[in-house]
């Protein structure tokens, strides 16, 4: 076992008679990018929340570095919560810095992190601003600065691009990267399917608190079967959807898209289009993490 | 424990550099330093005013003479004998020469009478003096007739001779009484206003933090056990440094008024040389009072999500410090009465009730202890019990505010294992 490892076991959690989390058992390794996905109320939220030790779970149980998190650790640990939150009368460098202290960083070391930070965003000039006279978006970075500032090894960023435009999301991405690469083990939820496909290695999709997928993402997407199939021709393809192990079939501009059951079925589609006339566009596609997560939440609310 | 004091000290500073702190601090000193030199206020305005005269229209001259010289300590009105007629004279008080016209007569017991003019009669303060003076002729004049010597005469007027003496050797002098329920008195107040100010302080804190959403990031790197004192503890040095402020301003005020020699607001009060061991109950009572409140604003603090929804929240609280006030006001002329007994076993009551019955009366040590005990019971357990809403009630986002939550944040942070 890896010596940084995040471990949660059979880990459950009951309100009352609901339950938030089912069963989850995870292993997230060291330096990897771990991705949450779920739709809104799936138990992400709650998951981290009890990762954290803000929640204790009804039973099972979760460890890290082979202990439990608890507050002497606090250090070693960012979090970027879902909700955003700041106070909106203090200025960016001053709450930084009595955050940062909570987290045991001294004053000076914050100040060149801070500025680091600042300058990679592309913001030096809201240093001595108040967060309230920001935009959502910049007060989003500035959370997420306050997460990482003082270099932690477990980083928990919870819907961290949710609300930026595309230039701040690739510029949060890069850094999540980095970070990444410099030995921080980052778990981070999201439903902007492309965005975990991007970044994470390892991924769990959450429905109704339990895990219906988890594991590799390659591993995922291997086992999961289905194709995509792009046919872009200049004949009507709606006799295509007749062919057995056509599971959808998708009219677009110029031709359709197909899904199919297995891969040599497109070879059966593929015969079926010759001679019909001119074919433009003919593609074999692995799905998307959009279409495996349609599939497992779509299915169970059927 | 470090992460206490970089916690305490962030709220301790946020506050005192806020500009409502700033604000009220400056109006109380004011207020105090207005109230420390109020004789030298209302001497410096009236003594600008100019003497008035006030006419008297009489067949009897001696009459007159006989109230000027009544009337001749009083330095702010002079007498002036009218010769003209009561028409002219009322004229004359209408232009303003005279402030008002007093008519003497001899009734038909030979007795004087008067009718007093004025342009308005609503300030008693005018015409009383005339009054005063008249009345005294009048005994003069009955006294002279029945040939009654004036030894006599004074020794009717004399007050009666009645002095209070405890027999309990150990009970308190009437003098001592006076003097205690004088810090009592301001005890109370202190009391009352520091838990208003700095309960309600607390729990706007708390409120603000969770309205911001700064709090899951707190209580992520810091317990809510060390947030929830880090804030009672900063606010209480808040709390302190304003008094300080408030006790030197009204101390300067006290010491320049005394200079003056118009008498001090401290002897007003009784006290000048007050029993240390009362001051040392005062001190211990007000911080465990102060602790016991600021608990529970904590508490309810974490409970709402919202700023508005601070006060709502409170309010019980707020009814609970009003009641205890109102019984300790109550206490002050009948400290002996049974429910103030009883009170000052009842945790919330305790800190101003049983201070009260320390000070005025004799009461066995272990009744002190007791209620001391009893408080330092009540604040634990209220900050365990804190501690656990807290931790609950700062992962709650709801409208409500209703004291329903208290249960559903103790089912957030309960511990199942």
């Amino acid at each position: 076992m890896q010596r940084m490892t995040l471990r949660l076991d059979n880990v459950t959690k009951k309100f009352g008679s609901f339950t938030a989390v089912d069963d989850l058992s995870l292993e997230i390794p060291e330096k990897q990018i771990f991705g949450f996905l779920g739709a809104n109320g799936a138990g992400k939220t709650t998951t981290f929340r009890m990762i954290l030790g803000l929640l204790d779970q009804t039973k099972g149980s979760i460890s890290w570095n082979e202990g439990s998190i608890g507050y002497d650790q606090s250090h070693l640990i960012g979090y970027l919560p879902e909700e955003r939150g700041l106070y909106p009368k203090l200025k960016v460098q001053e709450q930084l810095i009595y955050l940062a202290k909570l987290r045991g960083m001294n004053k000076s070391e914050t100040v060149k992190e801070l500025d680091y930070w600042l300058d990679r965003f592309k913001v030096p000039e809201y240093k001595n601003k108040k967060v309230e006279e920001l935009s959502k978006g910049n007060q989003q970075k500035i959370q997420f600065i306050s997460a990482v500032l003082h270099k932690p090894k477990l980083l928990i960023l919870d819907e961290p691009f949710s609300g930026l435009d595309p230039v701040n999301v690739e510029m949060l991405k890069k850094a999540v990267v980095d970070l990444k690469e410099a030995g921080t083990s980052i778990v981070f939820s999201s439903h902007r399917m492309e965005h975990v496909e991007e970044l994470c290695e390892y991924l769990c999709i959450l429905h109704h608190g339990t895990p219906v997928v988890r594991g590799r993402l390659k591993d995922i997407k291997r086992s999961f079967g289905k194709k995509n199939i792009r046919v872009h021709a200049d004949f009507d393809t709606a006799y295509l959807e007749q062919i057995p192990g056509v599971t959808k079939y998708k009219p677009v501009q110029d031709g359709c898209e197909l899904e199919v059951e297995a891969e040599n079925i497109s070879q059966e589609v593929f015969r079926e289009l010759q001679g019909k006339g001119f074919v433009r566009t003919f593609d074999l596609e692995e799905p998307t993490l959009n279409d495996i997560f349609i599939e497992k939440v779509g299915a169970s609310y059927e | 424990m470090n992460k206490f004091f970089i916690m305490m000290g962030h709220t301790y500073r946020n506050r005192v550099k806020s500009k409502s702190f700033l604000i009220t601090t400056i109006i109380t000193v004011l207020i105090i330093f207005g109230l420390t030199n109020l004789q030298q206020i209302i001497n410096s305005f009236s003594s600008d005013e100019e003497e008035k005269t006030v006419a008297m229209i009489a067949e009897n001259e001696d009459w007159i003479e006989s109230i000027k010289q009544q009337m001749g300590t009083n330095q702010e009105v002079a007498v002036e004998t009218y010769s003209g007629s009561l028409e002219e004279a009322k004229e004359k008080v209408e232009a303003g020469d005279f402030q008002s016209v007093t008519v003497l007569e001899e009734a038909e017991n030979g007795l004087p009478q008067a009718d007093y003019y004025a342009n308005q009669v609503a300030n008693t303060g005018t015409s009383e003096p005339i009054r005063q003076a008249l009345q005294q002729l009048k005994v003069q004049i009955i006294t002279e007739r029945a040939n009654v010597d004036d030894e006599v005469l004074q020794q009717i007027s004399a007050p009666v001779a009645f002095e209070l003496n405890a027999l309990e050797e150990s009970a308190k002098t009437a003098e001592e009484l006076n003097q205690t329920r004088g810090l009592v008195y301001v005890m109370l107040f202190f009391m009352y206003f520091a838990v208003m100010m700095y309960g309600n302080m607390i729990s706007t804190e708390v409120a603000t933090e969770k309205s911001s959403r700064v709090m899951e990031i707190l209580i992520s790197s810091v317990s809510p056990v060390n947030q929830m004192f880090a804030k009672i503890i900063g606010i209480a040095l808040v709390g302190l440094t304003q008094y300080g402020i408030f006790i030197l301003v009204g101390y300067l005020g006290i010491q320049q008024s005394k200079n003056s020699g118009s008498g001090s607001l401290l002897e007003s009060f009784g006290l000048t040389n007050v029993d240390p061991l009362t001051v040392v109950y005062a001190l211990v009572f007000f911080v465990l009072g102060y602790l016991l409140y600021a608990t529970l604003a904590a508490t309810l603090g974490s409970l709402v999500s919202r700023l508005e929804d601070a006060q709502q929240i409170v309010a019980p609280m707020m009814m609970l410090v009003i009641a205890a006030f109102l019984i300790s006001m109550y206490g002050l002329a009948q400290p002996d009465a049974a429910f103030i007994t009883i009170s000052s076993y009842f945790p919330f009551f305790a800190p101003l009730t049983m201070f009260l019955r320390v000070g005025m009366l004799d009461i066995p040590i272990w009744e002190v202890l007791l209620s001391i005990g009893i408080l330092i019971g009540s604040i634990a357990l209220l900050a365990i019990l804190g501690a656990r809403i807290y931790r609950g009630g700062v992962l709650m986002y709801g409208k409500s505010s209703s004291l329903k939550d208290l249960k559903t944040a103790l089912q957030l942070s309960k511990k199942e294992k």
